[in-house]
């Protein structure tokens, strides 16, 4: 396929699973009506059902989707590790630790998402901070076990906050929100997780290049004419970013970022210049995929998470038996 | 071009030699010879300015390189590190292609010219033919000349070469050897430098270079393969007695006693 081609194809089967996915609910809407209600008219209730409940979740599903996939291959490409996922620095674990914070002290829903966002980018925080003063003789490895110790030390946090919450309300929500889920999500969560994805995604973009340099290693980036420390805190910061934003929005939705840059990688090739684009739309598609089924297979909503774990692990090792293509 | 002046060299508080001084001078090849471990690829990163030196000073055309960015440095140096395997199925051209990026702005992406470039380059030494290739997939051999196409790329007039054969059979060695020698001979006319590095005594002897000694973390002899390489000084920097050869075609060889 030649090389802008599957970008755009990709982007318009996007477009025609989300128009499928605002179809889709226990209150079934036909084409026609779908497209009616878009340019204005249609009848009341099917106004309400796609402007206030199908298309902010199907909107949410796309943002996560692409941005988890993104921060995924980013990470990938700068721990020069294809077994990387976003959450190696500890991004999740904070994440969650704020959000069930929040939820335990029954915050409203708005400040338990902002308390998940500012825990999620302090734990990166915390470990870049602890791997610098430890200063390993590998620093990717230090930053990596670093992100454990701390990941580690949230779950354990978030752990006894569990054990202390009130079993008959808060307790189900805060396992629900560490699975996550799209189910309760609107347009007012959606605004402010929009703009710092994209102010993520911006400095990955620019960056494609050099990304691709630093999977070469950091002496040998350096010896190429890369300042390896400045360009990996950038990308580092970037891609927390991107992922404590969605994380904040739809909890933690594990496997995405890990699986679906391999699927990227094995369709363009490691060049982060189209495996970005090609990650964030796979990713998009995936997560609008799973969160039609987790709505739709059951009379009660499915977390995301347990959905993307059950796809995703027997889909992973496919990949690995299939001889590690576009890996190495 | 390059100069080292009383450099001490080594990691932290380990120190692994003091007391270097040497020069590269533009249309030079200079090979750095001595056993494993004696510190051959740590002076190497010193004088990249990858490793800070624990004494002395590196000099890059004539400007210390520690006030040199590392844009700058790789301007004037292309490395040539070890034949290795990326964690990712890079194409061969796109690991030549990354020789461009100190000529490339921050957010800069290689662009037509750039890859006649790195195209050339690989003609150069014999490997367009594997610009589509899986680079990961390649054979040592291959993957080290795709790394020296790599540093020809960057268009620096100074290559330096860690070890270039040490991981490559007998064969691959010859070849990767073979096509040094041709683009030495032709890089001095344009007045590029090649400093690299070999625990072989013959490859110095086959390169016809100028020879830094190595031994004991400090320098036992500089000067032309062919004055300072003999029995004595050779047996004791590899430690067990070895005897220079001529053979009838007039190669020099080197030949340890084995009892």
């Amino acid at each position: 396929m030649s090389r802008p081609a599957l970008p755009l194809l990709l982007a318009l089967v996007l477009v025609l699973m989300a128009f499928g996915a605002v179809m889709v609910g226990p209150f079934g809407l036909s084409p026609g009506e779908v497209l009616r209600t878009l340019v204005g008219q249609g009848d009341p209730q099917a106004r309400i059902v796609i402007w206030n409940i199908r298309l902010p979740r199907v909107a949410a599903a796309l943002l996560v989707g692409a941005a988890l996939a993104a921060a995924g291959a980013s990470y990938q490409a700068l721990f020069r590790n294809p077994l990387v996922s976003p959450d190696i620095l500890g991004v999740s674990a904070g994440a969650g630790l704020g959000a069930v914070a929040g939820i335990f002290l029954s915050l409203p829903v708005a400040a338990i998402q902002a308390s998940a966002f500012v825990a999620g980018m302090v734990a990166v925080g915390v470990v870049t901070l602890v791997a610098t003063a430890v200063r390993g003789a590998d620093r990717t490895l230090t930053l990596v076990l670093v992100g454990v110790v701390i990941g580690a030390l949230a779950g354990a946090a978030t752990s006894l906050l569990k054990v202390l919450a009130d079993p008959y309300d808060q307790l189900p929500a805060i396992t629900f929100w560490l699975l996550g889920s799209l189910a309760s999500v609107t347009s007012a969560d959606i605004l402010p997780a929009l703009p710092a994805v994209l102010v993520g995604l911006v400095p990955l973009t620019l960056l494609r290049w050099r990304i691709n340099v630093l999977s070469m290693g950091d002496e040998e980036a350096r010896a190429l004419g890369v300042e390896a420390g400045h360009t990996r805190f950038l990308v580092i910061a970037s891609a927390t970013l991107v992922t404590a934003s969605v994380t904040a929005l739809a909890g933690v939705v594990g496997w995405v970022g890990l699986v679906i840059p391999h699927v990227a990688r094995m369709l363009v090739g490691p060049g982060f210049g189209r495996l970005l684009p090609v990650s964030a739309l796979i990713g998009a598609g995936y997560l609008l995929a799973v969160d039609t089924l987790a709505r739709s297979i059951a009379p009660v909503e499915v977390p995301l998470g347990i959905l993307t774990a059950v796809i995703g692990a027997p889909f992973f090792v496919v990949l690995l038996a299939r001889g590690r293509r576009g890996w190495s | 071009m390059l100069e080292a002046r009383a450099l001490s060299i080594g990691h932290g508080k380990t120190r692994v030699g003091s007391g270097l001084s040497l020069r590269v001078a533009p249309g030079e090849v200079l090979c750095l010879l001595g056993p494993n471990g004696c510190g051959k690829t740590t002076l190497f990163r010193t004088l990249m300015g990858l490793l800070p030196a624990l004494a002395g000073d590196v000099l890059l055309g004539g400007r210390p390189v520690t006030a040199l960015t590392r844009a700058e440095i790789a301007r004037r140096i292309a490395y040539v590190p070890q034949a290795h395997a990326p964690p990712f199925p890079f194409e061969a051209l796109e690991v030549v292609l990354m020789g461009r990026t100190a000529r490339l702005g921050a957010f800069g992406q290689p662009g037509r010219t750039d890859r006649a470039t790195a195209l050339d380059a690989m003609d150069h030494l014999g490997i367009a033919d594997l610009a589509g290739h899986n680079y990961a997939q390649l054979s040592g051999g291959q993957r080290q000349l795709v790394l020296i196409a790599r540093a020809l790329a960057q268009e620096a007039p100074l290559i330096v070469m860690d070890e270039p054969t040490a991981s490559l059979d007998f064969g691959n060695q010859a070849q990767v050897l073979s096509r040094i020698a041709a683009l030495v001979s032709g890089a001095l006319d344009d007045g590029r430098s090649v400093v690299l590095s070999t625990h072989d005594p013959d490859q110095a002897f086959a390169l016809d270079a100028r020879v830094v000694l190595m031994h004991r973390g400090g320098i036992l002899a500089q000067g032309a393969a062919s004055e300072i390489l003999d029995g004595p000084r050779l047996s004791t920097v590899y430690g067990m007695p070895i005897t220079v050869e001529t053979t009838t075609s007039g190669r020099r060889v080197c030949l340890p006693a084995v009892t």
